[in-house]
């Protein structure tokens, strides 16, 4: 298994931006794709994230399998949808209808697909710029980024230690679960899913124990290199806001109210086709 | 007149989470321009010493103290930890978890960050640092990425970039190939001759620390200064092994030749010492004729024929390697960090899968085998046991394996037994795990192994930073579970005196593949092997070159005399 969701060092126009632009975007993005359930806009948002993507050179393996991980979890989400409320789409659309139907009270509406469909449009808008983000965001300049909206330098150097960590983490957690694995304990498919869960938890133990142990070195080795000591500090990898970044902002900007001014155009968070 | 550079004056401390302090009254001064060797076992104080001086303990760890300590003539108390970092620089152990910064220029720039330098300056200061190191080419590469030798150039310039007088080196050797190591006290020397800096070198690999030499040796014991003199005066003491620290090779074997040893002869190390008055005893000793080895034939237990391994991206790590291990053998895997050792035992374990190539374990092919199966014939031991336990209580981590596995509780309970009386720890069954000693742990995760009644074990690392007292504790174990209990032993190693001690024949990887594969004394005498490896000579070896003797056979007549006791 490839280390999943850190950091890859490409050269794209992505890449050279700076680490707080692409955190104010990504925020903006999320906030518009959650708000809108206007199909219309989904669509635009949802080419721009691949455009974008295809522009910051990650290779599409890196995230296969995380997209992978996230369609099964919409699929579950899409029939829980189904089972619970059967009737959202119809109430939303105040229109019916009838494709076909399971049993009295278990009926598939064109609305309810719609719904349903849009949805899951949502987490394919905001996921592929959240994994953006993550991969093209070198940790320490996020820190610095962070610093310079004016959050703490000690709550910024700690998030971006959480993220510098993440594929130490999972090479731990790898080779501990191998360890384990070679004591007997099955985590292959082959077990039940109960079992495996419970199994999981053994890795878990040790793996926090890892996990706390290079903290203490990290933090003496931070504390005897003077980190704490002013309050403020200076970033060796501090990169400039550029042109660049204010074009990207004003374009993140422009597109956020395009999308939010043509949802609500009409008094409606949702697009009818059905009306 | 010399100036004091560290100065304790009836120093105690005990930290607030223990009953008893872990210095007891420490009067002693260090001068400015020394170079110290701070030696002592494990939990002997040595690092709580160290501490003291960079200023994590009291400000980090918290304690009482008692007595004073001045450091370039202030009161340690006062400066605090960060007034204490201008005087003081230190380099951590194992230097890869202590980079902090994500490319080279900004791990050094690190503490210049934190003093608010600004950015123009601190890229110039950090250029300076990086060249006094010559590591000025490398600003924008990785730290993780570098090698052994390099990164420890990395960590010597992001502490030198403050320009602090006193360097002060925490087990610098610990997680380092013999050759790498020897490299880091060349560099430590060779820095401190340039800039006069004082250097305290906290290690109990004496040996190697005294490559270079040292002008004075601090020996602690629980919390005690037990000696204070210079190296030679030590060494010729003959008190180190009472205190837990390995006598250097050389010296073992001049004592096991009879020689009288004294400290006139310049004993640091074996390129200054003076060997005139000794030459003729160890000569008798050494050209004593070997014991016949009855090299018993027992037959193969394990085959591995042709394995190649790729890695994701494409890069060969395995390349066509074809070993055979006999039954009750105990070997060992050396080779520099990234020539494939451990890559090699995860393909046996079957934690990867090779791309081509068969592992043919009692003449059945096990190569399709998954973790699990394979965990039947083959147990595999992580360096660090606080990384494989995950149940509070022994018998439940022993009694893990054979759970899982569905085992009637009748059966669990007989074997977990038996296994803890091999292991030396039915006393403690019924103990939390978190109670045991670093040793015992490792002993509870090779029970909780053995339990599943493997043929052979693997091992890695089995005793890394581990002091002598705790490695023989290990080893010795590890001997009677091969020898009473028949089981093959293979272990992955840097600790050359761990190879030369205990195990009849070792296999070397380089770069992917099989360089050698010969008895330990055979591979220790191969210049070309030693060097392809980043093994170092012994200071047997030099000692034969001195004597005008063959490597191999004074190794192996050490070899002889450490396993038989057989002192003249």
């Amino acid at each position: 298994m490839s280390r999943l969701l850190s950091y890859i060092k490409e050269d794209s126009p992505l890449h050279r931006l700076n680490g707080a632009t692409k955190l104010v975007i990504f925020l903006l993005w999320s906030f518009t794709g959650m708000i809108t359930f206007d199909a219309r806009a989904l669509i635009v948002m949802l080419l721009t994230g691949i455009i974008i993507f295809r522009v910051s050179r990650i290779p599409f393996r890196e995230v296969s399998f995380v997209l992978a991980f996230i369609s099964a979890f919409l699929l579950l989400n899409f029939i829980t949808i189904y089972l619970f409320s059967p009737e959202e789409g119809v109430r939303i659309y105040g229109t019916r209808h009838l494709l076909f139907s399971f049993s009295q009270h278990y009926t598939v509406t064109a609305e309810q697909l719609f719904y349903e469909l849009t949805v899951i449009m949502k987490y394919y808008t905001v996921v592929p710029v959240a994994l953006l983000f993550v991969l093209t965001t070198d940790p320490s300049e996020f820190a610095a980024s962070l610093n310079r909206l004016h959050v703490s330098y000690k709550v910024s150097y700690a998030v971006a230690l959480a993220l510098r960590y993440i594929p130490d983490i999972q090479t731990d957690f790898v080779n501990i679960s191998h360890a384990q694995q070679a004591r007997g304990i099955d985590m292959s498919r082959k077990a039940k899913p109960w079992t495996r869960l419970g199994n999981m938890l053994s890795i878990l133990m040790p793996l926090i124990f890892t996990s706390l142990d290079r903290i203490t070195v990290i933090s003496n080795a931070m504390e005897l290199r003077n980190f704490g000591k002013k309050k403020k500090r200076t970033w060796y990898s501090d990169r400039p806001f550029g042109r660049n970044d204010a074009a990207a902002l004003i374009m993140a900007v422009l597109l956020s109210c395009a999308v939010l001014v043509f949802t609500f155009y009409d008094g409606t968070r949702y697009f009818n086709p059905f009306g | 007149m010399k100036k004091a550079a560290v100065c304790f004056k009836n120093f105690s401390f005990r930290y607030n989470s223990q009953v008893e302090p872990t210095l007891h009254d420490i009067s002693l001064t260090i001068y400015q321009g020394e170079k110290i060797l701070v030696i002592g076992p494990s939990g002997s104080g040595k690092s709580t010493f160290g501490s003291c001086i960079n200023g994590l303990v009291p400000f980090s760890y918290k304690g009482e103290i008692s007595g004073s300590l001045e450091i370039m003539g202030q009161d340690a108390s006062k400066l605090g930890i960060f007034g204490l970092s201008q005087y003081v620089g230190t380099v951590l152990q194992d230097s890869d978890s202590q980079f902090i910064g994500l490319t080279v220029g900004e791990d050094i720039a690190f503490s210049l960050e934190n003093e608010c330098v600004e950015n123009s300056i601190m890229k110039e200061r950090v250029l300076s640092s990086a060249a006094m190191v010559d590591m000025d080419k490398f600003l924008t590469s990785n730290p993780h990425e570098l090698s052994g030798g390099q990164k420890q150039r990395v960590s010597l310039a992001g502490v030198m970039v403050d320009d602090v007088d006193i360097l002060l080196f925490d087990e610098p050797l610990a997680n380092l190939d013999p050759a790498t190591g020897k490299y880091a006290i060349e560099l430590i020397d060779e820095l401190q001759k340039q800039s006069g800096k004082t250097v305290i070198i906290i290690e109990h690999r004496m040996e190697d620390a005294l490559h270079r030499g040292a002008d004075r040796v601090i020996l602690f014991d629980e919390g005690y200064v037990a000696a204070d003199m210079p190296p030679s005066e030590l060494l010729a003491s003959g008190i180190l092994e009472e205190y837990g620290i390995r006598d250097p090779l050389f010296i073992s074997a001049l004592r096991k030749a009879g020689c009288s040893i004294d400290a006139a002869d310049n004993l640091q190390n074996i390129e200054t010492l003076h060997l005139e008055s000794y030459k003729e005893k160890l000569l008798a000793w050494a050209t004593q004729a070997d014991k016949e080895h009855s090299r018993s034939d027992a037959g193969t237990l394990l085959e591995v024929k042709g394995l190649e391994f790729r890695y994701q991206t494409g890069m060969r790590a395995i390349k066509d390697v074809t070993l055979e291990v006999k039954r009750g053998e105990m070997l060992a895997v050396v080779g520099k960090n990234g020539a494939g050792k451990s890559t090699l035992s995860k393909l046996i374990c079957g934690m990867e899968k090779p791309d081509s190539g068969r592992i043919v374990f009692e003449g059945t092919d096990i190569t399709g085998d998954t973790i699990r199966e394979r965990s039947l014939r083959i147990g595999f031991a992580m360096q660090n046991p606080n990384h494989m336990i995950s149940k509070t209580m022994i018998f439940d981590e022993v009694a893990l394996g054979l759970k899982a596995r569905k085992t009637p509780e009748e059966e669990i309970k007989e074997r977990v037994g038996k296994t803890l009386r091999i292991c030396g720890l039915h006393p403690f069954r019924n103990w939390p795990v978190a109670a045991l000693s670093y040793g015992q742990k490792k002993r509870v995760t090779i029970a909780s192994i053995l339990v599943l009644e493997p043929r052979m074990l693997i091992l890695d690392e089995p005793t890394a930073g581990q002091d002598y007292r705790h490695y023989t504790e290990i080893m010795e174990f590890l001997k009677k579970l091969n020898r009473e209990n028949g089981i093959t032993i293979m272990m992955i190693t840097h600790d050359m005196h761990l190879a030369l001690e205990y195990t009849d024949r070792a296999i070397v990887m380089a770069d992917g593949f099989k360089i050698a594969d010969s008895t330990t004394a055979a591979i220790f005498s191969d210049e070309k092997v030693i060097a392809a490896a980043n093994l170092k000579k012994t200071s047997l070896y030099d000692l034969a070159v001195r004597l005008g003797l063959s490597p191999e056979k004074v190794i192996n007549r050490f070899i002889e005399a450490e396993k038989g006791g057989g002192c003249i």
